[in-house]
């Protein structure tokens, strides 16, 4: 007997790892100073603080003092944005960034519009990889910064970080990447990215929520985006959350030290998952790229003639949780962003579901789940105007 | 979101499916919205002696076409048409601010079906 509720939405977020709340959890009630005190006790959570630091900057190629905590993804991209636009006013008021980046990102983007930036955005082709062709042509003298996420949190695509970076260094642009789903999972040396600029966050690698970093390279000077004391050098203010970098320290190391092994354990869970969705249900489509220019953990596909909201409850009520587009968009009534970006038809847009899976997952759970997912998708079928029980297209 | 009884019902919806020679259709929505109701109904003497739905849609698309389906039943025509999205929405406890929408889409497919179904009787 499977033991349910199965959970497949990794790419939202993860359990916290045990050793991970073990190494947290002397920072709630022992070594609970203020790592800005001067005393014992300050001296003593500033010192897990740097280890924390220096470890995590080890993972991605920089130096410890170009790592800034944050309280998460969401307040590193805007941050990012944020700041590098306002970072050289001389220089212009030119933003480019990818269509697909995370709400923290377009919602940002939206404000500076308002503010007189001019934001441009970048082609994807119908995999959501970005057209670096196009991406030239847009890139000028006058633009300041260019963003593009390492990879894509809804239908897993990795994007050329290092090309996207040549082309707005040639124009002296800062160059941001949202590694957010990638920290852990790829390659992220800052060095060899060439990015002035990136995000991460905790709790997407079994570490705890509210807490994530922002790397910025020596020399570049942006704007603060929260205004405080003399915390991160002065950098961000508000009191460091000790327990938290330290958990996210220790998530990253485990992930970084069992990459190997999980990249290759979520890789075959995701694909027999994909190849058996493909071959066993008529009328899907697999969104985004293929092999290793996908997410290891990410399947994310159109349902047709069914609507994502009702094949998300559908799964629920069998046990099985998963996503309907991206986690962030839902309540939402618009079809997903990233899905219309890479000319996906808005009736396909609204079927899609996004299965992210996690080091926890089974065969016996993805075997399990692809016989719900035949069943249920055959059971709205049937109640679709758009599909007839012989398996014919209406034109309704 | 959803309540238990929207929940019930969108698990354990009645009334799924076509009418052979209906005496009405509506279909209401689109494909691109990520909404489409499709209604039939028989009627004998004005009155609806049976009713059935397709609906493309959400939780509460498919909640709200199953529950408008069963209270139409055994209306005459005019009290049918008396149902609101509003009655539908309080039989079945509620619905998120977000979906109220959804329930409109019953009442509107409702009308449509009694409209086909006048247009045939001229």
């Amino acid at each position: 007997m499977i033991k349910k509720p199965i959970y497949f939405d990794h790419a939202a977020t993860t359990p916290v790892d045990p050793a991970v709340l073990e190494k947290m959890l002397p920072y709630f009630t022992q070594v609970y100073g203020n790592a800005n005190s001067q005393h014992v006790f300050g001296r003593q959570a500033v010192s897990a603080v740097d280890k924390a630091r220096d470890d995590i900057a080890s993972f991605i190629g920089c130096k410890p003092s170009e790592l800034y905590f944050t309280s998460g993804g969401t307040e590193a991209d805007n941050w990012a944005l944020r700041g590098g636009a306002y970072s050289d006013r001389k220089k212009g008021k030119h933003i480019v960034i990818s269509p697909i980046e995370h709400a923290a990102m377009l919602s940002t983007a939206k404000e500076l519009v308002k503010e007189g930036f001019v934001v441009d955005y970048m082609k994807v082709d119908e995999f959501g990889v970005v057209d670096l062709e196009h991406l030239k042509s847009i890139v000028t003298d006058q633009t300041i910064f260019v963003g593009c996420m390492m990879a894509n949190n809804e239908v897993g695509t990795i994007e050329p970080i290092k090309e996207i970076a040549k082309i707005a260094h040639e124009h002296n642009a800062i160059m941001f990447t949202d590694a957010v789903q990638a920290a852990g999972v790829l390659d992220i040396n800052v060095k060899e990215l060439d990015v002035d600029m990136m995000s991460m966050s905790s709790h997407k690698i079994y570490g705890p929520k509210g807490v994530g970093a922002l790397y910025i390279k020596n020399g570049l000077r942006i704007k603060n985006l929260i205004s405080g004391g003399h915390q991160e050098r002065t950098k961000r203010g508000g009191t460091t959350n000790v327990a938290g970098v330290v958990g996210f320290a220790e998530a990253f190391r485990i992930a970084m030290e069992n990459r190997e092994q999980n990249n290759a354990h979520v890789t075959m869970l995701r694909d027999r998952f994909i190849s058996r969705i493909l071959n066993e249900i008529p009328y899907v489509k697999l969104n985004g790229a293929t092999g290793d220019k996908r997410l290891p953990a990410n399947a994310d596909f159109s349902f047709e003639f069914i609507e994502g909201e009702s094949i998300l409850f559908s799964l629920d009520l069998e046990g099985i949780a998963v996503s309907s587009g991206s986690a962030c968009s839902s309540g939402s009534l618009e079809p997903s962003h990233v899905l219309l970006a890479l000319g996906v038809e808005e009736a396909l847009a609204h079927g899609s579901i996004r299965f992210s899976f996690g080091k926890h997952n089974t065969v016996e759970q993805v075997d399990y789940a692809v016989n719900v997912i035949k069943y249920e998708v055959n059971r709205l079928r049937e109640m679709s105007p758009l599909f007839n029980a012989k398996g014919e297209i209406k034109n309704v | 979101m959803y309540n238990e009884s929207v929940m019930e019902v969108f698990r354990n919806p009645k009334n799924v499916g076509e009418i052979e020679n209906p005496s009405g259709v509506g279909t209401v929505g689109n494909a691109s919205c990520g909404d489409i109701m499709q209604i039939s109904l028989k009627i004998e003497n004005d009155i609806i002696v049976d009713a059935k739905f397709k609906t493309f849609g959400c939780a509460a698309a498919i909640a709200t076409s199953s529950t408008a389906t069963e209270m139409i039943k055994g209306l005459s025509v005019d009290e049918a048409l008396k149902i609101t999205n509003k009655k539908v929405v309080e039989v079945l406890g509620g619905l998120p601010a977000q979906k109220l929408h959804c329930s409109v889409l019953a009442e509107e497919a409702i009308q449509k079906a009694i409209e086909d179904y006048r247009s045939k009787q001229k």
